[in-house]
């Protein structure tokens, strides 16, 4: 690990002056970012560390009906939020389906979704990767590629984004805060992750000394409470990345879906919404030919980057299954196995 | 650059002098403070065998850095028996075999200590495994791990029953 300066701000205000310099980095876990530090995959030359900055760690409650997360809430306590979890469940069962719970209890808003990807070849500071040194090639091209993207990838790179929580976010058009140098802004996190086109190094839309300060979830997206689930398929039933996973949110009247929404996850450089699918559903009886349909229309533009060509078929049952199980209802509490396929559909395990 | 921290490590209070902001959490109480329980196993938050509580949450010490607990109280392996008697969740783990070789045995049992803390897993042996999946056992003691994490879940309960 590089030396760096330690700069622990008492104010944004303070944290944004301080992180506006070349070479800054935010901190908070730390679980991603000293971890890049350890292999020498970043080398950052100050950490501005902003977890005990005032008012950035609560939950609230907002008149409209949505909730605001702030940025250095940690990921644990979302999920063990009753109020969050009752309204936004997907979002729950993504949060409690990633990493372990000591890197739940340490990871945070702002961190999860600015996580790097896991690509190995950007890690190892001995490989050739465009994302980590522009213009230096990519090795995963040729490399070890199962598990990269098969959506909105491009010859610079095909890494994808790893978060589970980012995916039921998308889905639920959550909106990032930002304050910066030039004051506060907000973006659609639909928008705020960038496919890597020419650019891979630009992952997000943040600019220098930009800093997340939370995350707000419409009041509508709680609609969806009665009829969501977060499915992710992993190489381990538990503490393993996702090789693809779904966000799938049904609002039922009757026999008719009025509305539907879905995210993939560890498809793309992003969490990738599909609209096309969501729009396919709209109006139709839940059963299992039109949650197959949405699949095909969700996966459509689908194209292995390497030998992954199996993720599209994988991502298309899981799409089609995490609809099953959003219709069928979303389970009083959380899985015991979050997110899992080794549950049956009565919330039985099928497998230890 | 030269900074100083305090915390409260197994109940007694410390100030270290830290000249390099680069130690984390895990190499301070190894390196610094001689607590050598605490063990460093893949240095990348996968193994689990850094586990420690902080302000009574586990976490991988191994991914913080020691300035930024600053103020913190820290209760690592060697502050859970209270003289010669040993706390529940590690009369568990001898009475279940839940270990073999022992490396990863106090992170396990610190992490067991949080998990019975956040009392989210009930009796529920799934529930339970799943808690504990951060925490790799390279000898492959899980079975004999999660017999002893529920009976000390039991045994911690009980004795807050008596307290009570
Ligand atoms: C072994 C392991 C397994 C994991 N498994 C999973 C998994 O299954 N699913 C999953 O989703 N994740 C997983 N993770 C990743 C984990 O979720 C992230 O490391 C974590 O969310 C990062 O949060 P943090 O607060 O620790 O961020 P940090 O490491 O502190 O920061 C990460 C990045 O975000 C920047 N940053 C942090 N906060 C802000 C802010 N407020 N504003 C601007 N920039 C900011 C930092 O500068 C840095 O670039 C795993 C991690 C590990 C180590
Ligand atoms: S896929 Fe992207 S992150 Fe991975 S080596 Fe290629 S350029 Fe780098």
């Amino acid at each position: 690990m590089n030396l760096f300066e330690y700069i622990r701000p008492a104010s944004t205000a303070e944290a944004v002056t301080a992180a506006s310099e070349p070479g800054a980095a935010y901190l908070a876990g730390g679980t991603n970012l000293l971890d890049l530090m350890k292999v020498g995959a970043i080398h950052p030359g100050r950490l501005v560390d902003v977890t005990r900055l005032p008012g950035l760690d609560r939950i609230e409650q907002l008149a409209d009906g949505g909730m605001r997360i702030g940025a250095m809430v940690r990921n644990a306590d979302i999920a063990r939020d009753p109020i969050f979890a009752k309204a936004y469940p997907s979002v729950a069962e993504a949060l409690l389906s990633g990493a372990s719970p000591q890197l739940r209890n340490a990871a945070t808003v702002g961190g999860n979704l600015l996580q790097r990807t896991r690509c190995a070849y950007f890690q190892d500071a001995a490989s050739a990767c465009n994302r980590r040194d522009p213009g230096a090639g990519c090795d995963a091209r040729e490399g070890e590629n199962r598990a990269h993207a098969v959506l909105g990838w491009s010859q610079s790179c095909i890494a994808t984004h790893p978060s589970d929580f980012c995916v039921p976010l998308v889905a639920l058009d959550a909106v990032v805060e930002i304050e910066g140098p030039n004051g506060g802004r907000e973006v659609p996190l639909e928008e705020f992750h960038l496919l890597p086109g020419t650019t891979p190094e630009r992952e997000n839309v943040l600019g220098a000394g930009e800093l997340i300060t939370g995350l707000r979830l419409p009041a509508d997206a709680s609609g969806f409470r009665s009829h969501a689930r977060y499915l992710k398929l992993r190489e381990r039933t538990s503490f393993a990345f996702a090789l693809v996973s779904a966000a799938a949110a049904l609002r039922i009247e009757g026999e008719t879906i009025r509305a539907a929404r879905l995210a993939l996850g560890g498809v793309a450089a992003k969490p990738w919404r599909a609209r096309a699918a969501e729009a396919l559903l709209t109006g139709a009886k839940p059963d299992a030919e039109i949650f197959a349909g949405a699949a095909e229309v969700a996966l459509a533009e689908a194209r292995p980057s390497g030998d992954n060509a199996y993720k599209i078929e994988l991502a298309k049952r899981l799409v089609k299954r995490a609809f099953l199980l959003a219709a069928a209802g979303t389970p009083e509490r959380v899985p015991a196995l979050p997110a899992s396929v080794f549950v049956s559909d009565t919330g039985v395990p099928t497998h230890a | 650059m030269s900074l100083s921290i305090s915390l409260t490590v197994n109940g007694a209070s410390k100030v270290v002098p830290i000249e390099d902001p680069r130690v984390t959490l895990l190499d301070l109480l190894r390196e610094r403070l001689v607590l050598t329980g605490t063990k460093k196993g893949c240095d990348r938050g996968q193994c689990g065998a850094c586990t420690v509580l902080v302000d009574g949450r586990r976490i991988n010490a191994c991914l913080a850095l020691a300035v930024s607990v600053d103020g913190a109280d820290i209760l690592t392996i060697e502050g859970l028996a209270k003289g010669d008697r040993l706390d529940p969740v590690q009369a568990a783990f001898i009475e279940h075999d839940g270990f073999q070789c022992g490396f990863c045995t106090p992170g396990q049992i610190m992490s067991a200590t949080g998990l019975i803390r956040e009392g989210e897993a009930d009796g529920d042996p799934e529930r339970v495994r799943e808690g504990m999946s951060g925490n790799l056992c390279r000898c492959g003691a899980h079975a004999g791990i999660i017999e002893a994490v529920l009976d000390a879940q039991r045994r911690v309960a009980e004795q807050e029953r008596r307290i009570a």
